[in-house]
């Protein structure tokens, strides 16, 4: 049983296609190298789940255990980093886009994002995207991140849903990433304010979506799936001026 | 583009949030004994006041939770935000029992 189901599960992962595939060629064309430069490329099929609790209750706690706690305020990012995780360009600290972040997205709501491991959702244990399989630390040992989580709401008031297909995942780096979001995005983006481990859910060119901040010049933009194209061809013309030379 | 000051996010775009029509308008105690004309007018009767105006908004592309706030409908002036159930900071204390029912959704 367990075999068919791995099975088929393999199948499955080999048929998905991320919503915004078809800007891939797109996405490489339009990055831009250099001192003004801006990359921009999709990282598809992120684990994503939704996590509703009350603060302060008994299940707060239980599903913060799980998870590494529940940020308490807004723009916090909590979470934490599975030993020995795979080199990852925005690094690997706890509450980074490495291992398993939670994002504070309303006083009772959080996304928990964890990189895109076959064990995350069903089966096996979750080592939160180690690489050749590091030691799992995430306190859901033996059991994947979502059955972990909902061993803890364990019917209590409170939600755990895998959202994981709900959103793709954009990532905006270089010099320039934050002049192009500053384009369509109304938040004070200056690092002073803005700071690297910051994520807010607002609107971006019109459409809502989440902003994390990770790394100075590094940015991880998620749009719901249906939004994924259009935030990305908004992206890329807003990216299309820094591949000019600069005059001076 | 006026600036709200979301009570968990604070100032953003007013394109962020969605109106919730006027405030305090109590759910009647007894519905089933209204008339259809009491009814309707609790559905469908709202204030249209010149100035001060309470009114209920909702965060929508942010933290997704309600608010009260109290603004002017002639200037636009925002006077105040304020939490879901507690009672305009403009005119005196409601009774003990609505203040029991902060942090509802009324
Ligand atoms: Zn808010």
């Amino acid at each position: 049983m367990a075999q068919t189901a791995e099975r088929e599960n393999a199948v499955i992962r080999g048929l998905r296609r991320s919503p915004a595939v078809h800007l891939a060629e797109d996405f490489t064309r339009g990055s831009v190298s250099g001192v003004q430069g801006v990359t921009l490329r999709e990282v598809p099929f992120l684990t994503m789940i939704g996590v509703r609790a009350a603060h302060g209750s008994a299940v707060w706690d239980r599903l913060g255990a799980v998870v590494g706690g529940l940020p308490e305020r807004y723009g916090q990012v909590t979470g934490y980093t599975a030993a020995g995780g795979a080199g990852d360009s925005a690094g690997g600290a706890p509450g980074t886009a490495q291992g398993v972040s939670v994002l504070w997205l309303g006083p009772e709501e959080f996304l928990v994002i964890a990189p895109d491991a076959p064990d995350a959702l069903d089966g096996g244990t979750f080592d939160g995207g180690a690489a050749d399989g590091g030691a799992a630390d995430g306190g859901a040992g033996g059991v994947s991140l979502l059955s972990g989580l909902l061993a803890a709401l364990a019917g209590d008031p409170g939600q755990v849903v895998d959202l994981s297909s709900n959103r793709t995942t954009f990532e905006l780096a270089g010099p320039s990433a934050r002049a192009v979001l500053e384009k369509s995005c109304a938040l004070d983006l200056h690092p002073r304010e803005f700071t690297v481990g910051t994520a807010v859910n607002t609107q971006i060119g019109l459409i809502p979506a989440v902003l994390w901040r990770v790394d100075d010049d590094a940015f991880r933009i998620f749009p719901r799936a249906s939004f994924a194209d259009f935030l990305g061809r908004w992206l890329l013309d807003g990216m299309r001026e820094f591949a000019a030379v600069e005059v001076h | 583009m006026l600036l709200f000051s979301c009570p968990n996010c604070g100032p953003r775009d007013e394109t962020e949030f969605h109106y919730g029509g006027q405030a305090h308008v109590p759910y009647p105690k007894d519905a089933d004994a209204l008339t259809d004309k009491e009814w309707s007018e609790f559905l469908f009767y709202r204030d249209n006041t010149r100035g001060d105006f309470a009114e209920r908004w909702v965060h929508s592309t942010g933290c997704r939770q309600w608010f009260n706030m109290l603004r002017d409908t002639v200037s636009y002036d925002i006077k105040a935000v304020y939490p879901m159930g507690d009672s305009r900071p403009d005119q005196p204390p409601a009774d003990a029992a609505q203040t029991q029912q902060k942090g509802q959704q009324s």
